[in-house]
């Protein structure tokens, strides 16, 4: 009863999927394919009748452009690969198919019965050989961890026929069962945590101990027919208790050391010191911050109607391992914080940043993914993620570096917005009481995803279970989406919350502690599949779902609506005030746990920081003298990875669904020079602009990361105020992600210096957040970003990824018809230069061209850059400026490249007139990355208002903007230096992956 | 006053319902989101909601049912068969319908468009992969053809962007011939300019045979097309519009507020109100 339905291109149509697979099979591996014709499967694992069998065909063949056919279709190849699903993994090709034959048909598939989706590529070239078609599949088409495949040559043309029909069913002959766990001793304890994967803390186990040993718990839980622990609590522990959870790092104790100076401090929390009390006490001077450090994301106030909701998170670890799977779980993922804040919120934007190894990485250690592969994974997550949501991806980074090797990247940021009432109600506050009854909403669960939270807590090593891949699936979401905001807009919602990390357990757990206990049944949680066992239900980080709190007067009503998108809404228990976190499964007692007991109790981790300065370290300035070719060093440094054009990955992302684009992606002429940020317009009837940018600069942490902090958040702020933001509502959303902290002298000798690095940038952090007046609107942590690789005679070495911070801003445009681009726009235009260029080239872009690092890092002044900005926003708003643009990495002589690029026109600059600090070579001036700086062109007839509003701003008139399209830049001795071409210097800064789509 | 209703389709994924409701509100009309199943149903909490109250009908753009068994072809099949016949009604009864992206594609899987000699069934283009082997947001210059529909009226060439994975128009020689011939390509892909793309990258984004970006049927009144005219709203979509800003302010000028796209609507709502109500 199985059938495969083939479907292709009609002969002589021209197969784009195809093509791209021969096209990386040259790119790649050198591969010579003659041509590649892609046939898609879907699998019925249904009995269908002829009749049906003609019926569905017709229904998933276009009569125009395809052919299809039952048997197999009549296509020439030499080889052909087969790929399919592992049984489990989310195939929401083949749930829609299902969904369309049961439309079509007129009929329910039974139990069991599915539709599954799979692919054949048809590959025609006589000298490839099987070795060479094995590397396609495993290193281009197919990823072991969430697929499998078959080659076939063309003798086993009917074999190719049996590829498809076993279906990827999940059958679990498992009696569902808890399971008590031993607790007689620490050791016993931490042998099954390290046996089941719970990657306890061996810090918390004596106060778990002493919790359940307890003589009054224990008289309770006999009460109820429990004694030892079960499984379900343990794991449920586990979770709440892992790093990704607790932040247990970040509230952690430092013992911190400076070697240079001998000075000692202990540092109780950085959260609380650096990022809670900073945030709080700009709450209390800046109204608009609605709601901070407790919900799914925070809330900022965007006019009086409105509100905006903004999180960041990453997804390092499964994008690690399933490049595409993690990234697009990731960016789902994250588009539930904003659904889950307050009483929801409706996604507006999204925004991606990624930090990989280099993309043509051949050296000798072997990452689980090469970068080029892992990068394009990541992309396209990302793009299916943001584009199936519709919700568009407006602003994003890419920054490659070799320590990324052992652990890649992956940020993923959400910005929502919400009524700032529903009815009488504040949309801000929510809450969980007695009597709610507990809906979980969205997908089912399955075993995917369980211990996710746990995984990304430990160092990738080759022994990491690939059980918690994942792929997201958008369309699920998208409905869900939909149906919550309209039973919130009908005030049907009184928490919600949604299921990432610990699944339901999280979910739940936490919004138990509001009304003080629950009541869950989980042999009521609807399944993928029968078989799991209550703590996996329990656990499990299934996508796509959401909790929600409604009482139980809304319930018909919210079925009902849940019935009309087509959404799956379960009630699976109720939340109490009993204290207890009490879970049933068939009607018997399987966990009862003190709501306080995760509250408090366990003990801080403590950490050794020791600093040691750069000087020690034996960092200088390298002795550099200035070079003759500036022309071909601007070339060849537009054309390094960190600075070329990305706009492959910019064009393959939706940035203008929903319709309120103001400044996009890529600006100016030709519509391809990266924005300082970007601008939407989330309410179309209003004319008022969110703008959202991000900034990282993990370079510079090779130096301090007090400075990477700083310059990371001066960068972020510059970022807006160019486009036309103000200083008095900019926010914040802090990403860290850290290698591992915990010193050993084996596995990790310098893990107190990078405890060390840590405290700094916290500390950078606390300081810019008061010194701007940035509240936190969200923040996340993600620690332990290293990695195990083998090299090449089997060794294997740790590599940790650079300390890196992604900062997120945002902030208000009055009147978006006011925003500025960075692009120079009228030939006769003064090109100014805000700011005072400094001897701060130490970890810049141009020192790394010749391999150094040096010492002098960019260094931030708040106090003294402040003024400057607010007198740019001033000219902003008085609509002075033609073009404004911040100077950042690269320096002044990659960005001045950027406004003459933007517009397709030439500038004439002299250096001798920058406003210059401690530096007089061309050289330095050019591509010292000094922050506080930009670049602004203005029409000669504002030159007297616009030198009045900056006139306690250091700045000057550098130069012109002329109609030749060429770069020309007199240096500080008063002689031509350089006289580039503008179309040169695009050709240069395209060229590296320019050819990609 | 009699008022112009518009119903945009919501759910299942797709995704362009509110900025397309702004766009037909901008443009005069009334506009309804509605999810595809209420209208089904016939009912929307307990009160009547049927497409014959309405006097347009938009497919918006998006991913209905997740788009992997080709764009629109699942949408296209649950309303076939559940309200295909109310549909053609609405067109026997005069009114429009616009599918834009999406709704474009499902408006062919349909078989609405082309609807040759009045046949609303069979289907006669295809929208395939793009040719560049990958979704692609960007925005193109689109020059008018000489055409019997009204809702390019006033338009000769317009900037819109395009967001799509699938977007290559593709049909026999003949009929091509005959889309044509019968005046029923609305829109083609073009340069600055307004000369022919001639397939070429990027300007014709998704190598759509003859650069055909949008078509109509024969009685003009049902339109089709990849671009977005939803997502040029207001003049700070444009990707150029801070140039054009500061270009006119020398000259003494200043913008005009509205979006290019708003136009195609504001025909719609032109047609209704001067034929329907």
């Amino acid at each position: 009863m199985t059938q495969r339905l083939e479907i292709a291109l009609q002969p002589g149509l021209f197969d784009a999927e195809g093509a791209a697979v021969k096209a990386q099979a040259r790119d790649y591996f050198g591969i010579a394919v003659e041509s590649v014709r892609v046939v898609h499967i879907i699998t019925i694992d249904a009995p269908l009748d002829s009749r049906q069998r003609e019926e569905v065909r017709s229904l998933f063949t276009n009569p125009v452009s395809q052919q299809s056919s039952f048997d197999s279709l009549p296509l020439e190849f030499d080889w052909a690969i087969w790929v399919g699903y592992r049984p489990g993994v989310r195939d929401t090709a083949g749930s829609t198919a299902a969904e369309a034959i049961e439309d079509f048909l007129k009929k329910r598939f039974a139990d069991g019965e599915a539709c599954y989706t799979s692919t054949l590529y048809c590959l025609s070239g006589k000298a490839l050989t099987r070795d060479q078609v094995s590397l396609i599949a495993r290193e281009s088409l197919a990823n072991e961890l969430v697929q499998q495949w078959e080659i076939f040559d063309r003798s086993q043309h009917e074999l190719r026929e049996a590829a498809g029909v076993r279906v990827p069913k999940v059958v679990l002959q498992h009696t569902p069962a808890v399971t008590t766990i031993p607790i007689s001793s620490d050791e016993a304890l931490l042998a099954v945590s390290d046996e089941r994967n719970l990657a306890l803390n061996p810090r918390d186990i004596p106060t778990i101990r002493e919790y359940f040993l307890r003589p009054a718990v224990r008289e309770e839980r006999l009460q109820r027919g429990l004694d030892l622990p079960t499984d379900v609590e343990l794991e449920y522990i586990a979770q709440a208790r892992s790093d990704h959870c607790s932040h247990n790092t970040f509230r952690g104790l430092f013992r911190y050391q400076d070697l240079a100076s001998g000075h000692e401090e202990i540092v109780d929390n950085l959260f609380k010191t650096c990022i809670q009390e900073p945030t709080l006490e700009i709450q209390r001077k800046k109204p608009w911050v609605v709601s901070v450090l407790w919900d799914n994301a925070g809330v900022g106030r965007f006019d009086d109607r409105h509100y905006y909701t903004i999180t960041g998170e990453t997804h390092n670890s499964p994008s690690n391992m399933e490049a595409y799977g993690g990234a697009l779980t990731g960016i789902v993922g994250v588009y539930r914080d904003p659904i889950g804040t307050g009483l929801g919120s409706k996604l507006i934007f999204g925004m991606y940043g990624f930090c990989v190894g280099p993309r043509d990485y051949r050296g000798e250690l072997k990452p689980h993914l090469h970068p080029r592969r892992l990068l394009d994974g990541v992309i396209t997550g990302v793009k299916d993620g943001g584009n199936k949501s519709g919700i568009p991806t407006p602003f994003g980074n890419l920054f490659f570096h070799e320590s990324y090797l052992g652990k890649c990247l992956v940020f993923v940021t959400a910005v929502g917005i919400m009524p700032a009432r529903v009815g009488d109600r504040p949309t801000e506050t929510k809450a969980t009481t007695k009597g709610d009854l507990i809906v979980m909403t969205g997908g089912r669960v399955g075993k995917d995803g369980i211990h996710g939270v746990t995984a990304s807590s430990e160092v990738f090593s080759e022994s990491t279970p690939a059980g918690h891949v994942q792929i997201g699936d958008p369309y699920t979401q998208k409905k869900m989406h939909d149906f919550l905001m309209e039973a919130r807009d009908e005030g049907l919602i009184a928490f919600i919350t949604d299921n990432g990390g610990g699944g339901l357990s999280s979910s739940i757990g936490e919004s138990s502690l509001i009304s003080n206990g629950c009541e869950v049944h989980l042999d009521r949680v609807p399944l993928k599949y029968a078989g799991l066992d209550p703590w996996e239900i329990w656990i499990s980080e299934s996508q796509e779902r959401m909790t929600v709190a409604i009482k139980p007067e809304h319930e018909e009503r919210f079925m009902e609506m849940s019935r009309k998108h087509d959404v799956e809404s379960t009630v699976i228990g109720t939340y109490t005030d009993s204290g207890k976190i009490h879970i049933l499964f068939d009607g018997k007692d399987c966990a009862s746990v003190n709501t306080d007991l995760l509250r408090s109790d366990f003990p801080q981790w403590e950490f050794d920081a020791v600093w040691i300065s750069p000087e020690m370290r034996g960092l200088t300035e390298p002795f550099l003298r200035e070079p003759e070719d500036h022309a071909s060093l601007l070339r060849d440094l537009l054309a390094r990875p960190n600075i070329a054009s990305k706009e492959w990955i910019v064009r393959q992302y939706d940035h203008e669904v929903q319709g309120g684009s103001v400044i996009k992606p890529l600006v100016g002429k030709e519509r391809d020079i990266p924005s300082d940020a970007a601008v939407v317009r989330p309410v179309l009837t209003s004319l008022r602009g969110l703008a959202a940018t991000q900034a990282v600069n993990p370079s510079y942490s090779e130096i301090d990361t007090y400075h990477m902090t700083a310059s990371t958040i001066d960068e972020a702020v510059r970022r807006l105020v160019a486009v036309g933001v103000g200083l008095d509502d900019i926010a914040g959303v802090d990403n860290f992600c850290w290698p591992s902290i915990q010193y050993d002298p084996v596995s990790n000798p310098d893990g107190r210096y990078k405890a060390a690095q840590l405290v700094r940038a916290n500390w950078a952090l606390r300081d810019c957040c008061l010194a701007y007046g940035i509240p936190l609107l969200s923040g996340k942590d993600s620690m332990y970003i290293d990695g195990n690789l083998k090299g090449r005679y089997g060794e294997t070495h740790r590599i940790s990824g650079l300390p890196t911070l992604q900062f997120t801003a945002t902030g208000m445009v009055e009147d978006v018809r006011r925003c500025v681009t960075l692009d120079a726009k009228v030939p006769g235009d003064l090109v100014y230069l805000m700011g005072v260029t400094r001897n701060e080239l130490g970890g810049s872009e141009y020192y790394d061209r010749f391999g150094y690092v040096g010492l002098n890092v960019p260094k931030v002044a708040p106090a003294e850059v402040i003024p400057w900005y607010r007198a740019l926003h001033q000219a902003l708003r008085e609509e002075l400026a033609a073009s404004c643009h911040g100077i950042y990495r690269g320096g002044m002589g990659v960005h001045l490249a950027f406004v003459a690029m933007g517009g397709c026109v030439g500038l004439e600059i002299d250096l001798g007139l920058v406003p210059t600090d401690g530096v007089d070579t061309n050289d330095r001036i050019l591509y010292s990355e000094t922050v506080g700086r930009f670049i602004v062109t203005i029409a000669p007839a504002n030159k007297a208002r616009f030198e009045t509003l900056c006139a306690d701003v250091p700045h000057a008139c550098i130069g012109e903007v002329i109609p030749a399209e060429s770069l020309h830049i007199r240096g500080v001795e008063g002689r031509s230096i350089m006289e580039a071409s503008i179309a040169d210097l695009k050709h240069a800064w395209k060229k590296r992956f320019g050819a990609l789509v | 006053m009699k008022v112009v209703r518009a119903l945009v389709l919501t759910g299942y994924g797709l995704n362009c319902d509110y900025e397309t409701g702004y766009a037909l509100e901008t443009a005069g009309a009334h506009s309804r989101r509605v999810h595809i199943n209420e209208l089904i149903k016939g009912d929307r909490i307990g009160s009547r909601e049927v497409l014959e109250d309405y006097h347009i009908l938009v497919f918006d753009g998006g991913f209905s049912w997740g788009d992997d068994h080709g764009a629109g072809v699942l949408l296209a099949n649950r309303l076939r068969f559940t309200i295909g016949d109310q549909i053609e009604r609405f067109i026997a009864d005069g009114k429009l319908i616009i599918g834009i992206c999406n709704g474009f594609q499902a408006l062919v899987n349909l078989g609405l468009l082309p609807g040759f000699d009045g046949d609303y069934h069979s289907r006669k283009v295809a929208l395939t992969g793009n040719d560049c082997g990958n979704f692609r947001d960007d925005w193109v210059h689109l020059q008018t053809a000489e055409t019997r529909s009204f809702f390019a009226t006033g338009i000769d060439r317009i900037e819109l962007p395009i967001r799509h994975g699938e977007g290559k128009f593709f049909a026999e020689e003949g009929v091509l011939k005959r889309l044509f011939d019968e005046k029923l390509v609305v829109f083609q892909y073009a340069d600055p300019d307004g000369a022919p793309a001639q397939g070429r990258f990027p300007l014709n984004p998704n190598g759509s045979l003859r650069d055909i970006a949008g078509i109509c049927d024969p009685t003009g009144r049902i339109l089709g097309m990849m671009p977005h005219p939803e997502a040029f709203n207001h003049i700070t979509n444009h990707p150029d519009w801070t140039r054009k800003k500061e270009e006119l302010k020398r000259r003494g000028s200043s913008l005009s507020e509205e979006g290019g796209g708003i136009k195609i609507f504001r025909n719609a709502v032109e047609y209704v109100t001067g034929m329907l109500l």
